[in-house]
């Protein structure tokens, strides 16, 4: 592949979703967003900048305060043949959609023997700190990772962050494509023409022998600072982006853990029941043998989100985490 | 009934006896390509939509031959090529849906509309009036399908609101709203047709509230009559809409008019018995899905 200068073409994550759905909408008539504050950066930043203007109000709907009704004209539309992408610019809000999301959406294309689909796109972003607080912070992947029939992407970097909402408007299937607003303002390289990455699949953003870390989302940026640090101390780390929860690149994670021997899950939600016990489920299941330490999960506490700044310093899992968990590991295995 | 009875039928079915004139009403003021959704009791709209018989008593012995291959049973039936979008037991789950079509019709500037069927039930769910807002604010093709049978599962519709006015709620949405009787067949016909007549004409949603009755209980063959195990209705309120039953009302009127005779009734009813019966053996006849296909079908 040449490195011409289209390539090096540098874009900022939201704005590398903002070019997927303009690219994408002005390809197919059957795109439509839907969102609270198309027109507000307040709720998006700069994600559905001049969408509105250049598609009208029919295809770009800044929706009344109705969640539930909202993603169920959404799931609506879908299985009529449209390929809408309904936005909650706070997952907590999201809360209310639940029943279009898991009841109708997820169940559907199964429910009717395959006969109807429902290609909708459910775009939830996660959008913590600041002293937001309980119900402006919540990072609720693992409710959907649960579910079958939905796929769940967490795109860490610009160049994912449009190429896996193209494949999720693509795709046939509900998605639940998952952002952070800690990742808007971070730049990458972002081709200008459509590029998608298959969703299911994982990619190791850094290889290494002593440690696989497994992250998700922001998580994986914390991951690759803490992993070349932990090269000074001459531990090599391994790590891999998920890219997509649902479908899980098992095989990834099994290929690299049959490498390192060792696992630390990395994903910046509750410590129960989530994405990272549902990887370590599966690795002691189909990897138990290759483990030489017990897998190690940096997860935020079972806690709601806090203000106060010493308690959400303490809340948040980062580099020095994930750095405290590997040490700790090592040592064990060392020990033995 | 029978087949439930015996247990060849499993699934919880939840019958439309008593409330047929709705969904023939309704369905003939439509065009093939309008689409509606349905809830938990949706039999009679995908057999008045055109929905095959065969597939619909198919799937509701959960038969591979059903509409849903034998993956929805009663409450998840779907005959896409008629227009028949999908029912779900949610109650109030599918109304947001029939909007969602009724959204793509107008952005695709269509002409056919959305029908959304619900019960009386659904007014108690927040969606719906969510739903409402929204399709008289974009002014969606749409109608809202309103049966009131005056029980939400066991609950009396006293019990569940202060007022028996559920046309009034579309009012304040400024979507023009009827109550009509539900069980006059003719009736219903005539002022379905002039609501998707207007719908058709781009002027927006229109609400109506049929009022009907469940003649069976809310699940199954019970009739939950007072006395029963069930004991949720007064022999007296039941007999009393046995007089109103739409089928018999419109034989009626049709001797009475004499636009049919005895006779003829009896043949068609004939023909409809041997029909159904046909269906139920083809039901029995046909395949359940393959054990090994338990994960099939959960993407697309």
């Amino acid at each position: 592949m040449s490195l011409n200068k289209k390539n090096k073409r540098k874009l900022s994550y939201s704005l590398a979703i903002n070019e997927a759905l303009k690219q994408l909408m002005e390809r197919d008539s059957r795109v439509l967003v839907m969102e609270q504050g198309t027109r507000s950066p307040w709720y998006v930043g700069d994600t559905c900048d001049s969408l509105l203007k250049k598609f009208g109000p029919e295809r770009v709907i800044d929706t009344p305060i109705s969640e539930n009704a909202m993603t169920g004209t959404a799931v609506g539309a879908a299985i009529y043949g449209m390929r809408p992408i309904i936005v909650h610019p706070r997952l907590d809000f999201m809360v209310y959609a639940l029943d279009p999301i898991i009841n109708e959406a997820a169940n559907w294309h199964y429910m009717f023997g395959g006969k109807s689909s429902v290609p909708v796109v459910i775009w939830g972003v996660i959008n913590r700190g600041g002293e937001q607080g309980a119900q402006h912070s919540q990072a609720l992947q693992a409710l959907f990772f649960h579910i079958p029939g939905l796929k769940v992407v967490m795109p860490s970097t610009p160049y994912d962050a449009k190429g896996l909402m193209i494949s999720s408007i693509e795709d046939g299937n509900p998605v639940i494509y998952i952002d952070d607003r800690w990742l808007y303002e971070m730049e990458g390289e972002v081709p200008e023409e459509l590029c998608r990455v298959p969703i299911g699949k994982g990619i190791i953003r850094k290889k290494g022998k002593d440690v696989t870390i497994v992250a998700t989302s922001y998580m994986v940026h914390q991951a690759l600072m803490a992993a070349s640090q932990l090269e000074k101390e001459k531990i090599s780390a391994e790590v891999i982006d998920l890219r997509s929860i649902y479908p899980l690149d098992e095989a990834l994670i099994l290929e690299s853990v049959r490498k390192t021997g060792r696992l630390v899950i990395a994903d910046a939600a509750w410590k129960t029941g989530g994405v990272a016990d549902g990887i370590a489920g599966i690795i002691s299941e189909r990897g138990f043998g290759l483990l030489k330490s017990p897998i190690r999960k940096v997860t935020l506490p079972d806690a709601p989100a806090p203000v106060s700044p010493t308690l959400e310093k303490a809340y948040y899992p980062n580099k020095k985490t994930i750095i405290k968990a590997v040490e700790k590991i090592l040592k064990k295995s060392k020990k033995e | 009934m029978e087949p439930i009875i015996r247990k060849e039928i499993r699934t919880p079915v939840h019958l439309y006896v008593g409330e047929e004139a709705i969904a023939t009403g309704v369905c003939l003021a439509l065009k093939e390509k309008d689409v509606i959704f349905s809830s938990h009791r949706s039999h009679g709209h995908y057999l008045a939509k055109g929905g095959d018989l065969k597939a619909l008593v198919a799937e509701v012995y959960g038969k591979e031959t059903g509409c849903s291959r034998g993956r929805g049973g009663s409450m998840h039936i779907i005959a896409k090529e008629q227009g028949f979008l999908g029912s779900a037991p949610i109650v109030a789950g599918t109304i947001p849906l029939a909007v969602g079509a009724a959204l793509a019709i107008k952005i695709r500037k269509e002409k056919n509309i959305a029908v959304s069927f619900f019960g009386d039930g659904a007014t108690g769910e927040g969606v719906l009036y969510e739903s409402l807002n929204f399709a008289s604010l974009k002014k969606l093709p749409i109608l809202f399908a309103c049966e009131n049978n005056f029980y939400a599962t066991h609950l009396p519709l006293r019990e569940i609101r202060l007022k028996d006015n559920i046309f009034e709620m579309a009012k304040p949405f400024g979507i023009p709203s009827f109550r009509i009787d539900g069980n006059n067949v003719l009736k219903v016909y005539e002022i379905a047709k002039k609501a998707v007549d207007w719908i058709r004409k781009g002027k927006g949603p229109v609400f109506i509230e049929f009022r009907t009755y469940r003649l069976r209980g809310h699940v199954g063959p019970d009739d939950n009559i007072q006395g029963s195990h069930t004991e949720i209705r007064p022999k007296a309120e039941v007999e009393r809409w046995q007089k109103k039953d739409p089928l018999k009302r419109l034989e009626n009127l049709l001797i009475k008019k004499k636009i049919c005779r005895v006779r003829e009734l009896k043949k068609i009813t004939e023909e409809i018995t041997k029909e159904v019966k046909e269906a139920h053996l083809f039901a029995k006849q046909s395949p359940y899905p393959l054990a090994g296909e338990v994960t099939r079908y959960v993407f697309k």
